[in-house]
């Protein structure tokens, strides 16, 4: 996009000279406040609303120069409501762009099949109406819908506003699982950061009035926000947002806590530690014990303190054995392998210390885990 | 009880003949009515301004008696059935303009974003998203401007012998047979139920993917 502003005849400026490049086979994130245009600007992409000046290039074209329906068929579009044509069934909802382009029934059909088990839908349900469906299975049909003709370019308008938290979170990890998989260019928009964040390999920030306040990776907005405006949006917990962007692999574990409940009363006495991490004969946690307490035989788990949730290094960000470790009665975060045997525990100070390396060195790629 | 069916032979016809008569002088013009409506709504929905001034045109020709109608046509059309159908067709408009208008504009916004957003143009969007999803409204419409017809084409007898099955009115009156009057209302109410029935599974036919029990209320319009 270049210099794109979209003026009202009233005057009104939607989108104040917006200029960006929005990078092939990834999600760019447009967020900001209502009012901000991002609505717009992604409705200038597929010509819904038509810029007062500048111009939008797609693979190096003026999408001007492609006629309006071939341009707006080679986008999916995902919409706040999923916007589904109700008298229609879920798998002729899904297979309407394929049939425009002239796909024969069978084909059309079997395609959006084949796109409901791509989108985590029963394939059962194809022949229902929309008003069967629930919210959240309503928005997998939309994104399946947008998904069908294989287009190259997908805009979502705030898809998942609607449903409630627990069901946008399944969604968001599906589209980020879909984008993995099929590698679409995506353009999300969205008022809530969180989501940005969680999505976005890049985030476009408007204010009010159209105009960019700032343009950059989820981890770079984090550690340095532009301005004061985009600190504000950000929120207050941004700092601890950001570890999100940092592994915990690197954190020092140690095991010197760390004890079988079979070890014997001699193994618990003799521990220099306030407190042992119990674990049973496969290495699973059990329970947080006093040396005291343990050697005179309180090792049954429900003597035990409870050990909170476990972080496992190398998948987990930082943020997530920071949370381990506020949560945890002794201060102490249980770190565990993918198959839930501990490896080691971290204390806060431990944490905090590879806080302090990790931002030493600088934001690193995305800890590949949700925050 | 013979008495009820023995039509008396200036009528020129059996009572079977007078009721497809009948069916033939209300539902035409409501098919006439519909095929005028549609393009008329469409435009109404499309420019906004349209809309007050079409209402209030309908709405003061439907205020027109239909006697009145009949003296103005008669000097056209004559004492034809066609006298009696332009009133009906032009009444109907009232109830199926707004029904029509209603039901596209119901089409919620992010349907109709989500078709343009897919490359549909304006007349597929119409011929297959809006009107569609319109047909619960519009057979509602249908149903009042059916079931107001059919009462209607009775006043017909006022031209001489057009008003099918209201023309035993009239010779109950000239023959003294009130039973021929008794007949003449049983028979028009029996066939305006019917109609509304048919249409009634007409609309559960077109519209398989309405939840049960929602079905569009009638618009409380009555003559």
């Amino acid at each position: 996009m270049e210099s794109v502003t979209k003026r009202y005849p009233d005057g009104t400026v939607a989108v104040d000279q917006l200029s960006l490049d929005i990078p092939d086979g990834s999600i760019t994130v447009l967020v900001g406040p209502s009012g901000c245009g991002k609505t717009t600007t992604l409705r200038m992409i597929n010509r819904m609303v038509e810029p007062t000046e500048g111009t939008i290039l797609l693979d190096g074209t003026d999408i001007q120069r492609r006629p309006v329906t071939t341009l707006r068929r080679s986008m999916g579009y995902v919409i706040q409501n999923a916007g589904l044509f109700q008298h229609r069934t879920i798998v002729d909802n899904i297979a309407t762009v394929p049939r425009m382009l002239g796909w024969g029934k069978q084909k059309a059909r079997a395609r959006a099949a084949e796109l409901m088990e791509r989108v985590g839908l029963d394939t059962s349900l194809a022949r229902r109406y929309p008003y069967q469906l629930s919210g959240g299975q309503q928005q997998r049909v939309g994104v399946a819908r947008a998904l069908a003709a294989d287009p190259p370019v997908l805009l979502m308008d705030e898809p998942f506003s609607a449903v409630d938290p627990v069901v946008r979170k399944g969604l968001q990890d599906e589209l980020l699982r879909i984008q993995a998989e099929l590698g679409k260019t995506i353009v999300f928009v969205t008022h809530d950061i969180d989501e940005a964040i969680k999505l976005g390999t890049m985030v476009a920030v408007l204010r009010t009035g159209g105009r960019l306040a700032q343009f950059a990776s989820p981890a770079e907005l984090l550690s340095a926000p532009a301005d004061a405006f985009v600190e504000d949006f950000l929120g207050a917990d941004r700092g601890v947002r950001r570890l999100s962007f940092f592994p915990s692999a690197a954190l020092e574990l140690t095991t010197a806590p760390v004890v079988r409940a079979d070890a014997g009363a001699e193994r618990f006495a003799a521990a220099d530690a306030p407190y042992l991490l119990v674990t049973d004969a496969d290495g699973r946690p059990l329970g947080w014990g006093t040396p005291a307490g343990l050697a005179a035989g309180d090792t049954a788990p429900d003597r035990l303190l409870p050990y909170g949730r476990p972080f496992v290094p190398g998948t987990d960000s930082l943020r997530a054995a920071l949370d381990c470790a506020v949560l945890s009665p002794t201060g102490w975060a249980v770190a565990v392998d993918p198959d839930g045997r501990v490896t080691g525990v971290a204390s806060q100070t431990t944490i905090g210390e590879a806080i302090r390396a990790a931002h030493a060195a600088g934001p690193a790629d995305r800890a590949g885990v949700a925050p | 009880m013979s008495g009820y069916f023995d039509i008396p032979s200036d009528l020129q016809n059996t009572w079977a003949g007078l009721i497809g008569l009948h069916l033939r002088e209300a539902l035409l013009p409501v098919l006439a009515g519909l095929v005028l409506a549609l393009p008329l709504a469409q435009l109404c929905v499309r420019f906004r301004w349209l809309y007050p001034p079409v209402l209030g045109v309908t709405t003061v020709l439907y205020a027109v008696p239909s006697l009145a109608f009949f003296v103005v046509l008669i000097d056209y059309t004559g004492q034809t059935e066609l006298t009696v159908m332009i009133p009906l067709a032009v009444y109907s408009l009232v109830v199926l303009v707004p029904a029509i208008v209603d039901g596209v504009r119901s089409v919620p916004q992010e349907t109709l974003a989500a078709a343009t957003a897919m490359g549909f143009g304006p007349v597929r969007r119409y011929l297959q998203v809006q009107l569609p999803i319109a047909v619960p409204a519009l057979v509602a419409g249908l149903r009042v401007a059916t079931v107001s017809s059919i009462s209607l084409v009775s006043v017909g007898a006022l031209i001489g012998n057009q008003g099918a099955l209201g023309n035993l009115l009239a010779a109950a009156q000239k023959y003294d047979r009130p039973e021929l009057a008794v007949n003449s209302v049983v028979t028009t109410a029996v066939l305006a139920i019917a109609c509304d029935a048919a249409l009634v599974g007409l609309r559960l036919l077109l519209t398989p993917w309405m939840p049960r029990g929602t079905a569009t209320r009638r618009p409380a319009v009555v003559k």
